[in-house]
């Protein structure tokens, strides 16, 4: 994985997504061990458009591993303003920095910063296209939350026809087997036809259809929300009604099991009531961690920095997951 | 109808009738500057009606296209007036700078010097897909 980048999660082998699921729990429990994993070195992050969850993540994460960071958020901050195409910018900055992490609106992008870079580059998310630590995040948590990424009944809700993470998470569960998907959409937002032809090519893998989230919350080990983006319609009207569809409250969740896992990518705009926070089964901040955890585990990675004391297939503390099942 | 009338060149035969042009299009062959001879809407026992494209003198014509856009093609290469090779059009895995990408959200559309280029993603339903963004390739 070494030198390597990451623009879309097939960049990985399934054993290299186990290997970063298994360091980043070794690294939340031994922060200081790691801290000085990556002393010298340095982040660049490109941030064309806002963001701040990812961002910084992706920042803590190297500040976290002992390197530093430099970089713009915000497209009239860079030379794009001045007309530099993507390729140019990453290129000048390759020679800077170790690793860049690359957020842009176009759909793409990271794969021009990849092909230009001298250094990784890690996709922090190309419009609508890819968001691949966003998915190691969620394996993360489930895995935090079970132990295992696999034999779970995962089901999602929402906005399953533009939601890029939720293809993203479909896709590499399947890579991992034995995953059973409900999918829990109004039929305007339904699931696209090729996601599904990646399920149904998946020997273990099987999927069922619902719009009503209620009759099928019993059934899931993990549920998985996601917002209803504004962007994405021409209609607000139909925004509005589609918005609106399904609110995860305190009422559907006593139907669901005491052990079902909540996630949700952030941000939320009314999808989760606030009142399900405090239920243990919340898990959507855990998942904000369990991110910055898988960029550090990608980031010492991807510059070849060895965790101190980590060893592949060792025995991870076994309570780390317990202590944060609890939180 | 006589397709063999040409000396040397290359014959595209079962082209879908009505598309020829489109067909010419794709190859980044130019009817006014290039000599050929198209054949519209000629009765076919498989098609029903077809197109039949005769381009003379052609080298090195880039024919990755034909898959996608003439699946029921037959190319013929020509050698003194006579056929010497007959084959179907494949699927290429790659389509280099032949075909855009349709998707407005796709970098393609704003970031300079880019190539066009697209990967097969599934041979059974001729469906490619671009290298950015992933879209599906539309004609």
């Amino acid at each position: 994985m070494a030198g390597s980048s990451v623009v879309t999660l097939d960049d990985i082998p399934t054993s290299g997504i186990q290997s970063l699921l298994d360091k980043a729990r070794y690294i939340d429990s031994h922060m200081k061990e790691v801290a000085g994993t990556c002393n010298g070195r340095v982040l660049a992050t490109l941030f064309y458009e806002p963001s701040t969850r990812t961002r910084l993540s992706f920042e803590t994460a190297m500040l976290r591993l002992g390197g530093k960071v430099i970089g713009f958020a915000g497209s009239q901050l860079s030379s794009a303003t001045k007309g530099e195409t993507i390729h140019d910018t990453v290129k000048v900055v390759s020679q800077y920095a170790d690793i860049i992490a690359m957020r842009h609106p176009k759909e793409g992008a990271a794969l021009v910063a990849a092909q230009a870079s001298d250094v990784p580059v890690i996709n922090g998310g190309d419009g609508g296209h890819m968001h691949p630590t966003q998915t190691l995040a969620d394996l993360s948590t489930i895995e935090a939350r079970f132990g295992r990424v696999t034999d779970l009944t995962v089901g999602l809700c929402g906005d399953l026809t533009f939601g890029r993470t939720v293809h993203s998470l479909i896709e590499t569960l399947c890579r991992f087997g034995n995953v059973r998907f409900v999918l829990i959409s109004p039929d305007e937002l339904k699931t696209p036809q090729y996601v599904l032809d990646r399920i149904n090519g998946s020997p273990t893998c099987s999927y069922t259809e619902a719009s009503d989230l209620t009759s099928v919350i019993g059934d899931l080990d993990v549920l998985y929300m996601t917002r209803v983006q504004k962007e994405r319609f021409f209609n607000e009207d139909d925004y509005l009604r589609l918005r609106d569809t399904y609110i995860l409250d305190a009422a559907k969740m006593a139907l669901a099991k005491p052990t079902m896992a909540v996630l949700h990518p952030l941000p939320r705009v009314n999808e989760i009531a606030q009142e399900v926070d405090a239920d243990p089964r919340a898990a959507y901040f855990q998942q904000v961690r369990r991110g910055m955890l898988m960029r550090m585990a990608l980031e010492s990675s991807l510059l070849g920095d060895e965790l101190p004391g980590y060893e592949e297939h060792n025995d991870i503390d076994a309570n780390a997951d317990t202590k944060e099942a609890q939180d | 109808m006589e397709v063999t009338s040409i000396k040397d060149g290359i014959i595209i035969d079962h082209v879908d009738a009505g598309t020829a042009l489109t067909v010419l299009r794709y190859l980044k062959v130019d009817p006014t500057t290039t000599k050929l001879a198209l054949i519209m809407n000629a009765s076919s026992h498989a098609l029903g009606a077809k197109d039949i494209i005769k381009i003379e003198d052609v080298e090195d014509l880039n024919l990755d296209a034909l898959g996608l856009v003439a699946p029921h093609a037959t190319i013929n290469i020509v050698r003194g007036g006579g056929i010497v090779n007959k084959r179907q059009p494949g699927l290429p895995e790659h389509l280099v700078g032949v075909i855009s990408c349709r998707n407005p959200r796709c970098v393609t559309t704003a970031e300079r010097g880019l190539e066009q280029r697209f990967h097969l993603a599934n041979a059974q339903r001729a469906e490619y897909r671009c290298d950015y963004c992933d879209e599906e390739a539309k004609l």
